[in-house]
């Protein structure tokens, strides 16, 4: 029993799926639950921080943590997972790359704060509250995380052994890394464990993709009627798939949606909205500026579109200036 | 003595091979005199220039981006000046969404014979970034990081 490798789960700044995605799991929790002792898991097991702090360095086998840093606390639970962890897997897209929280580096805190609690429509007047990081109770002094400016990815605050991609990781990949760590047959540090190729290498509409792909207009998939039999990007879809790691089986492409870039771009590639604009220009057929221009007004939000799981880790991974809430 | 030293932002130029390089080196050789502010990397084509490398140089420290390339209709491989032209408008499109100034990134069609534009265009976008200031990427806008 005291034999058993220990894994911890944690959460920072992300939307619970990733949790979601080790309940997937389903009966495979099981046989996970079998071979290693869970110490510590908030989202579903009663573990404190304390429970945590009191384990020996390092004596944690395995720490999955999801979800992007943006809190005070985050960056804490991380350090403090790290040093009790032999090996730290980021989690999730948002943990890899910062994921949809890391949107949120087009605006700061103070803009942030402004609008979700004085200035949105759905502030009840006179209710005007901001969070504080200490306030005076006669009791003493209640504390709580601080709020910072930029959305981080977890390797910049951590030292990351392992990166899981996908929003979230699926059941598959997640047994998969949890195999290859007890079995000791350990991939290079840093690797990300998923596909090495571009996602179009494993969808089932490769064969239907045209020998030279020319798009003369950029189509929104919720004003499109998809033809589940056809390559999305054959159909004017911007589908990541060409500049997107592989290994989540296409999954989206399967249900009529294009892949909008979960796993993060191939090793080969720093940037991964640089690289998504690269490739959209490349393929588009319009010469002129003003036709260009036309049929990028189909992309309304570039940023958005191409960063969509990966601000924090762009070259550039917040705004230069924060411009209006829309 | 206490003279306040004028900024000298550094601008890289990505210029293409077959004409801007070449017009660089015309104004070279006919010593033309301008700002020694721009950093000149030499591709094969404008369209090889990957966003990447545009994004990469003001992470490591540029303060403007230039992109120079063959005239429309004069590519030496026929249509990657076309390429350039989509991903700058792109790149830039989405750049504007991040708050970038204009003035930052420029793209220039510059012939082998236009020397003369070169150091024009040299010469003006080193004053247009001069005013800017200098860039400085990934820094909070609040002093503290929001901390």
């Amino acid at each position: 029993m005291a034999d058993k490798p220990k894994v911890a789960f944690y959460w920072c700044a992300s939307c619970g799926g990733c949790e979601e995605a080790v309940v997937d799991l389903a009966e495979g929790i099981l046989d996970v639950i079998a071979a290693v002792d869970i110490v510590f898991w908030p989202v579903a097991l009663d573990f404190k921080v304390r429970d945590v702090k009191e384990l020996p360095d390092e004596s944690i086998t395995v720490s999955f943590i999801n979800g992007a840093v943006r809190l005070s606390e985050q960056e804490e639970m991380a350090r403090l997972l790290r040093r009790k962890s032999k090996f730290v897997i980021a989690f999730g897209s948002c943990s890899h790359m910062g994921g949809v929280p890391g949107l949120a580096n087009l605006w700061d805190r103070a803009s942030i704060f402004a609008w979700y609690y004085h200035d949105a429509p759905s502030v009840a007047p006179g209710n005007v509250r901001e969070p504080r990081e200490h306030v005076r109770v006669p009791e003493g002094t209640l504390e709580l995380p601080a709020f910072w400016d930029t959305v981080k990815t977890l390797d910049q605050v951590i030292d990351v052994d392992y990166y899981l991609p996908g929003c979230p990781p699926t059941p598959k990949l997640l047994a998969d890394a949890v195999g290859v760590l007890l079995r000791g047959d350990l991939p290079p540090k840093g690797s990300v464990l998923a596909g090495t190729r571009a996602l179009c290498h494993e969808c089932p509409l490769n064969e239907s993709k045209p020998e030279k792909l020319l798009l003369k207009d950029i189509r929104r998939v919720h004003l499109t009627k998809v033809d589940p039999e056809k390559c999305l990007l054959a159909q004017g879809l911007l589908c990541l798939g060409p500049v997107t790691r592989g290994g989540c089986e296409a999954l989206c492409v399967k249900g009529n949606m294009p892949c909008t870039g979960c796993f993060g771009p191939t090793d080969e590639v720093r940037d991964q909205g640089a690289k998504g604009i690269a490739y959209v220009s490349s393929i588009l057929d319009f010469d002129e500026e003003a036709d260009i221009e036309r049929a990028l007004a189909n992309v309304p939000d570039p940023v958005g579109t191409f960063y969509r799981y990966s601000l924090p880790r762009a070259y550039l991974m917040r705004t230069r200036k924060v411009m209006p809430h829309a | 003595m206490m003279q306040t030293e004028e900024f000298q932002p550094r601008i890289v130029a990505f210029v293409c091979n077959w004409c801007t390089y070449i017009a660089a080196d015309a104004a070279g050789v006919a010593r033309a005199r301008y700002s020694p502010n721009v950093r000149l990397i030499r591709t094969m084509c404008s369209g090889r220039v990957d966003p990447q490398f545009v994004l990469g140089a003001f992470e490591k420290g540029a303060d403007g981006v230039l992109l120079c390339g063959c005239h429309p209709r004069d590519c030496h491989y026929s249509v990657g000046n076309y390429k350039a032209l989509r991903r700058y408008k792109l790149l830039k499109k989405m750049l504007s969404q991040m708050g970038f100034e204009d003035d930052r990134f420029r793209l220039e069609w510059i012939s082998a014979s236009e020397a003369e534009k070169f150091r024009k265009v040299v010469e003006d976008m080193t004053e247009r970034v001069r005013r800017l200031g200098p860039f400085k990427p990934n820094g909070s806008s609040t002093p503290n990081g929001g901390k």
